[in-house]
């Protein structure tokens, strides 16, 4: 008699647990075949307002490790990745990519992690600058991060997209609260676990799956979002800058122009650090 | 000697006293907890430690039965190979029956906090005749809260002369003054307030952490802070004050790490209960553990010990 | 600047009638022996890394590496020869032009990061190997030496895919083969502080350790096995000067890398005159660590102790003049020597040493002699008592007052746990003492006012300035010395400029 499999319930990851959302409520996802595969939460504004409080709450501690200890556990995020490269390639076939495509998305995804990990301690080295004032001062300009960011990944590529989005903003200590894939949520799925065995902090980095119609307004006006990396077509974009205008939030729109663009080099940068950094300028007299 | 309410206080008390670094006293203090005690040196430690417990009862729940039980937890902490602690520390209204249930002269002294305990916010009278009652009810020890809001509005005069009220008021009990620390915030803050008490208490007296009922309560660093501050009042007028860490210390471990910050900053004269103690009421279990550990070999189990708060 | 001393009375103790109140730093709490356990899987004998694989030197000759700390031997470590330097740079050049200049940046970090995970993975193995062949205490090799090393690879694994912004309107490209000879107070600290950062700019290595110190570097050539690193991009040769000297002046390395004497970074410089080598040298110092009356003094005065007892003063930027402002020059030195009874001396290898074995038995003579002339010269000395151990080489801290520019011990580096205490007036005097002589590697300042803190820092003439502590060490944070102290940095932007042209 053949062996009956176990199947997973997909729970998102929020504030360090695994949950499902407030309203009770799921949708189907189906495989490239088109048969059913799972239900996955369908996330509500109010499980977005969860995951802001629980992203607030793991802020001040993130950002008070130091540049040395974000960097490792950025790198032990990759770690996980590639461990479990296996699984991730066959979860992006299972929904309709093809094996070596999926393949490079992964090992791309693993580096991502890897290159911003590698900022954590740099970053600074490179933005921030000691600035010469005419005038017995010590000036310099360091830089912070800004608070709570929302990331908006894209539908493709679902996982290397949203590790794209959310690396450059956690790696100066921000704390993310991301909307996942419409097309291909299960990606968060996983990640989400690898997140809870990296050694990062439970609330710096929030998950939410659910319907981008639905949640994109509350992203946009939610003020306690200091940021918004969005990765979202034209007419959200608008949405989305009408709505931060209200709270003065910063908007960064993170879209290479085609699915396989993201796995360029030039997808990744300092400057998407930077984004989402504030810059903090001191002066301070010099003499005995 | 320290100007009255003036703005520039904190900066005058502090160019007599000198200013503390908080990144150098907690890199000071982190070699402590590298010190490594073992065999005969941790059974010293801890059986000294044993010896320096304040054991503590301080809740609105308090009742002459419970405090009973504690007196008699004092006397006789596990069996008759383990020294008896320093005191049971009670409220005013139960020193009576701490003394009942201890009797006199058997080595356990009584404390008692007073003085408002633990916000301190009563009238100065309210206070003084406080501290009164609990010495004539039988308290060896009084353990006072400072006046925070005038050091943080800083009318030190005000404070120091409200301790040196209280010095009065005790007679010929102990005080021990509590500064409160987490609500002074500062080391400069702690080391201020330190020296505002060490000028007007007496030989045998005490400065101590905090009340154990705020969030932060005594550390390596503040505890620090204050040895020195002991050992240069001590240098500069030959009195010796003792210190009490309160409320935080749950673990042998870490008794063991104030004990060795004791040792290498005020040295042996301070490894006593007459100079150093430990407000505590976990503590005592947590030694009586390590010490059972250290003579049979084997890691122990916490119910077999008598009190102990877990009940797993 | 005015003066400060009136306030200053109740921190001097000036009393009559009852004998001055003392404390007692006696034996009434003793700690028992606490010795380090962990296994540090040592061979008896060592051999050259190159190509990848361990090999015999060609001449067969070994040399005995002791355990300062009880003068027993350790392992027997291959003595490398010309031939064998040269077979050690055939391999680093094609190791090159095959395969690592060829590597994206991306690749070579990853061999990098691996490196740092393994050491990590080991990392209280390597401290007690450490502490075996060098004499330092077990605490610092575990606390300090060992992660440090590992936190260089792990930051210079993240620059080798980010070199366009290190040099930015440039392009940063490899040198090709760099040779590197490195000294024995932090074997393993210093190899990080060369290897990573060449590394990651894409050049090969040919690197030599000191002869009084070569276990943790061939220990290392086992992480470099394990992490898959490409044969010949790492070579390790061992031996002494002649050894150094065939690897200085051997044709193949583009740029020479050394840590070490004063006296010996003269002569490399001289030896690569004429050759388009480049040349970076971290050499000795004669830092001043300068304490003002408004400085909080008892975190000072740790940092002082930090400044000159730290790996026995075997710190090129050891805190080795200590410069106090007069008001407060009395309560230092007192507070000093109540701190330092409580340092322990002795076995390197016991959790609670703070001070532990001199390096070499040269060393130790080395020290002795500029303490004897101390004394010869007038300066006034202070030891505590404590016992040391009848084997091994050990030296009290020592603490000399009453020392002027012209004792010789306040103008050549002694290398070892010994205190030179000056006194001045005003924050010129200071700046002008700190700065009278030909090092310039690092310097203290201790003082409660930030301006003043600033000023100094602009004025005095060192690499590293550290204001409110001392001796601190990080890979982001460049460290190097002006003057007679060498040139180039290490660590940070401007360290990795330094193994990298630009194109």
């Amino acid at each position: 008699m053949s062996r009956l499999p176990i199947t997973k319930t997909p729970k998102p990851y929020v504030g360090g647990a695994f949950i499902r959302s407030e309203s009770g409520r799921t949708f189907p996802v189906r495989d490239a075949s088109g048969a059913f595969y799972a239900n996955v939460p369908q996330c509500t504004r109010k499980d977005l307002r969860n995951a802001v409080e629980a992203a607030a709450k793991a802020g001040p501690g993130w950002a008070r490790r130091t540049a040395y200890n974000r960097g490792q556990i950025l790198y032990r995020l990759g770690e996980m990745v590639e461990a479990r490269r296996d699984e991730l390639v066959g979860m992006l076939v299972r929904f309709g990519e093809s094996r070596t495509a999926a393949a490079r998305e992964v090992e791309t995804a693993a580096d991502r992690l890897v290159y911003y990990a590698g900022w954590a301690d740099k970053y600074e080295q490179v933005l921030g600058n000691v600035n010469p004032v005419a005038s017995p001062h010590f000036n310099f300009t360091v830089t912070e991060p800004m608070g709570v960011v929302g990331v908006i990944a894209p539908d493709v590529p679902a996982l290397l997209g949203l590790i794209s989005l959310v690396a450059p903003v956690i790696v100066s200590g921000n704390t993310v609260v991301a909307l996942a894939s419409e097309r291909l949520p299960y990606a968060a799925i996983l990640l989400g676990e690898m997140l809870a065995t990296s050694d990062l902090p439970g609330g710096v980095v929030n998950l939410l799956t659910g319907f981008r119609a639905e949640l994109v307004p509350t992203f946009a006006t939610h003020a306690h979002l200091r940021g918004l990396s969005a990765a979202v077509g034209a007419a959200e974009r608008k949405a989305l800058q009408l709505g931060a205008a209200e709270s003065v939030k910063r908007v960064h729109f993170a879209a290479p122009e085609s699915p396989a663009a993201w796995l360029a080099d030039d997808a990744q940068s300092a400057y998407a650090i930077r984004e989402f950094l504030e810059f903090k300028t001191t002066w301070h007299p010099v003499g005995a | 000697m320290v100007a009255p309410s003036s703005p520039p206080a904190l900066r005058r008390l502090l160019d007599a006293i000198g200013t503390v670094d908080a990144v150098g006293v907690e890199e000071r203090v982190a070699k402590y907890a590298t010190r490594s005690i073992k065999k005969a040196a941790k059974v010293w430690g801890l059986r000294k430690a044993v010896s320096m417990v304040d054991l503590t009862t301080l809740e609105g729940k308090d009742t002459p039965g419970k405090v009973a039980s504690l007196c008699q937890k004092a006397l006789r902490p596990h069996d008759d190979s383990v020294p008896r602690v320093a005191a049971v520390c009670v409220y005013p209204s139960m020193v009576r029956h701490a003394r009942r249930a201890l009797g006199s002269g058997n080595g356990v002294r009584i404390a008692s906090v007073a003085t408002a305990f633990p916000s301190g916010q009563a009238p100065l009278r309210t206070r003084l005749a406080e501290v009164r009652a609990a010495v004539a009810d039988g308290a060896d020890e009084v353990d006072m809260v400072i006046n925070r809001g005038a050091f943080l509005a800083g009318d030190f005069g005000r404070v120091q002369d409200e301790i040196a009220a209280v010095v009065t008021a005790c007679g010929a009990a102990a005080l021990k003054v509590i500064l409160e620390v987490s609500e002074l915030e500062t080391y400069d803050n702690i080391r201020a307030a330190s020296f505002l008490a060490l000028r007007v208490i007496r030989e045998g007296d005490f400065i101590k952490t905090s009340t154990g009922k705020t969030s932060l309560n005594a550390t390596l660093g503040n505890n620090q802070v204050m040895l020195e501050a002991i050992r240069d009042h001590y240098l500069d007028t030959g009195i010796a004050v003792g210190m009490k860490p309160a409320g935080g210390i749950r673990t042998a471990k870490q008794a063991l790490q104030f004990l060795v910050a004791v040792k290498e900053t005020l040295g042996d004269a301070w490894l006593t209960p007459a100079r150093y103690r430990f407000g505590a009421s976990s503590l005592l279990n947590d030694l009586l553990r390590q010490l059972e550990k250290e003579r049979t070999g084997a890691y122990q189990a916490p119910y077999y010990f008598s009190e102990a708060a877990e009940s797993y | 600047m005015p003066s400060t001393a009136a306030k200053k009375s109740p921190r001097v103790p000036v009393r009559s009638g009852r004998p001055a109140p003392e404390l007692v730093f006696g034996d009434l709490w003793t700690f028992d022996p606490a010795p380090e356990t962990a296994d540090p899987k040592l061979k008896p004998r060592y051999d050259l890394f190159i190509d990848g694989a361990f090999v015999a030197p060609k001449s067969g000759r070994y040399f005995d590496s002791i355990n300062p700390g009880n003068e027993q031997k350790l392992a027997e470590i291959a003595l490398a020869g010309r031939e064998d330097v040269d077979a050690a740079f055939a391999a680093a050049q094609r190791a090159f032009d095959s395969t690592w200049r060829r590597l994206p940046g991306r690749e070579r970090g990853k061999y990098l990061f691996r490196i740092a995970r393994l050491l990590q993975d080991r990392a209280r193995e390597f401290a007690v190997a450490e502490t075996l062949d060098g004499g330092k205490p077990i605490k610092e090799a575990r606390d300090f030496d060992v992660p440090m090393a590992a936190a260089h690879f792990f930051y210079h694994a993240g620059w080798a895919d980010k070199l366009e912004y290190v040099a930015p309107g440039r392009r940063l490209e490899p040198l090709g083969v760099v040779g590197q000879v490195i000294p024995w107070n932090f074997p393993l600290l210093m190899l990080a502080w060369k290897l990573a950062p060449a590394l990651a700019a894409g050049n090969t290595v040919v690197l030599k350790p000191a002869e009084t110190t070569s276990i943790t570097c061939l220990k290392l050539a086992e992480i470099l096995q394990d992490a898959e690193l490409p044969p010949g991009v790492v070579n390790f040769v061992a031996g002494a000067g002649e050894t150094g000297a065939a690897l200085v002046g051997h044709p193949t390395p583009a740029k020479i890398a050394f840590t070490g004497s004063t006296e010996v970074g003269k002569h490399i410089q001289r030896s690569l005159a004429g050759t388009g080598k480049k040349l970076t040298l971290e050499l000795g110092g004669k830092a001043a660590n300068i304490v003002f009356d408004d400085a909080p003094l008892d975190q000072a005065v740790e940092g002082i102790v930090n400044g000159i007892f730290f790996n026995q003063g075997h710190v090129c930027c050891a805190g080795s003049r200590l410069l106090v402002h007069e008001p407060v020059a009395d309560a230092v030195l007192a507070k000093l020597k109540q701190r330092i009874r409580v340092l322990s001396v002795g076995d390197p290898m016991d959790k609670n040493t703070d001070i532990g074995a001199i390096n070499s038995a040269a060393q130790l003579h080395r020290i002795g002699e500029l303490v004897a002339s101390g004394r010869k010269e007038g300066a006034e000395m202070y030891q505590p008592p404590c016992r040391l151990p009848a084997k091994g080489f050990y030296f009290r801290p020592t603490v000399f007052s009453g020392v002027s520019m012209s004792h010789r011990i306040a103008r050549e580096e002694i290398f070892g746990p010994v205190l030179s205490v000056l006194t001045f007036r005003t924050v010129e005097e200071a700046v002008e003492k700190a700065n009278n002589t030909a090092y310039g590697l690092s310097a203290g300042v201790w003082t409660d006012k930030g301006s003043r803190i600033l000023k100094l820092s602009t004025e005095l003439k060192a690499g590293v300035v550290w204001a409110n502590t001392y001796n601190k060490f990080d890979p982001t944070s460049p460290f190097g010395g002006y003057k007679e102290s060498g040139f180039g940095r290490e660590g940070g932007r401007q360290g990795m400029l330094e193994y990298g042209q630009l194109a």
